[in-house]
């Protein structure tokens, strides 16, 4: 031991409260959360950050992130935001939004506040579900997946076509970086706070309006152990939501 | 000699193994202990085995897990 010293290489973000989490067990929403706060803490924003919960399983997000939080009517978040960034703009302004919540109830809200150009950084939780009602088909809900409101799996005849957000929202003029991500595995944990970091950045230099989406588990619904559902994401979401970057303004590219 | 060391605060796990799917080493198990919001929390078999990579920390969704690593003295 005399020649070697310990390096502390891991440790809870301090952009995180004490609390512990309501999600249940494997939830990928923890890492999420953990992602934005370690970004908060390494670009030293904590202090000047306001984040927007949302309606969804996340909605006591506001306990977990240690910085000033507001709570969003469902899928109304970017429209608080827009207010909240607009009336404070030395703040940095975040929503963290579920699939049910910004693509569905939400969808009008965050096509203009994309749209606008809002300088404004979007956390988009893409569980292919709604959570906290008790597992309802979404509109990211994959062709064939059971949910209680589709139990012979989604008929895309009368259900239509699962959204990609991430595609729709880079082809806005507003839009200065949208990037997918997945939360299924240690490398694409690390390659989505990557992400996480950039959006920040952005609207650290006020470029316009920044979205990371993260395929997200929810093996409770999914009816899955944590594990399987891991490798869900991995077998089923990832071919119909293709990982990268969506949309990269030259202005970003040179940050 | 252990070129790692986690610690892991049994009262925040939920038990849900995906720390145990990671790590290389395959060092963690589900211990006996029932945690005051009644998960069994995982614990370490084998801490000698452990090279701090960190890859259990990065996927704990309930941040249980420090991480520490012997670095050479001199390269500090
Ligand atoms: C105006 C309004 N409509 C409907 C609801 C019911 N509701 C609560 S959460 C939710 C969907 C949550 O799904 P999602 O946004 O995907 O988040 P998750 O729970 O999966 O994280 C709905 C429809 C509500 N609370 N308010
Ligand atoms: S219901 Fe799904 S999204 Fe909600 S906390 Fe449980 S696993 Fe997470
Ligand atoms: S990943 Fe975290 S919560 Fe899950 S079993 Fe491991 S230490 Fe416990």
């Amino acid at each position: 031991m005399n020649n070697a010293e310990e390096k502390l290489v891991f440790e809870r973000p301090r952009s995180l409260t004490d609390a512990h989490t309501h999600y249940c067990p494997g939830c990928t929403h923890g890492i999420a959360h953990r992602l934005v706060a370690e970004a908060l803490d390494e670009l030293g924003l904590r202090e000047r950050t306001l984040g927007i919960a949302p309606v969804g399983c996340a909605v006591l997000a506001y306990y977990y992130f240690n910085v000033d939080m507001a709570e969003a009517a469902h899928g109304r978040a970017p429209a608080m935001a827009t207010g909240m960034k607009r009336a404070n703009p030395d703040k940095i302004l975040f929503t963290y939004q579920g699939d049910g919540d910004l693509a569905a109830i939400g969808a009008g809200e965050i096509v203009h506040a994309a749209g606008r150009g809002e300088n404004i950084t979007v956390i988009f939780i893409n569980n292919a579900i709604y959570g906290m009602t008790g597992g309802q088909m979404a509109p990211t809900t994959l062709e064939g997946q059971k949910t209680t409101s589709s139990p012979m799996g989604r008929d895309i005849s009368i259900a239509g076509h699962p959204l990609r957000m991430s595609e729709l929202l880079a082809t806005l003029d507003g839009a200065a970086y949208v990037a997918r991500g997945s939360l299924h595995d240690p490398k694409h944990i690390r390659r989505a706070k990557k992400a996480i970091l950039t959006a920040f950045k952005v609207q650290q230099a006020g470029l316009g309006f920044s979205m990371v989406e993260l395929l997200s588990a929810c093996g409770t619904n999914w009816k899955m152990d944590p594990v399987e559902a891991l490798g869900w994401i991995k077998d089923n979401m990832v071919p119909y939501f293709p990982l990268g970057d969506y949309k990269v303004t030259d202005a970003v590219k040179n940050l | 000699m252990a070129k790692g060391r986690i610690v892991i605060d049994e009262g925040r796990c939920k038990g849900c193994e995906l720390c145990i799917s990671v790590c290389p080493p395959e060092i963690l198990v589900v211990s006996s202990r029932l945690n005051e919001r009644g998960y069994l929390a995982v614990e370490v078999m084998d801490m000698d085995r452990c090279t701090g990579c960190s890859l259990c920390a990065v996927i704990c969704p309930d941040v249980c897990i420090t991480v520490y690593r012997q670095v050479p003295a001199r390269s500090r």
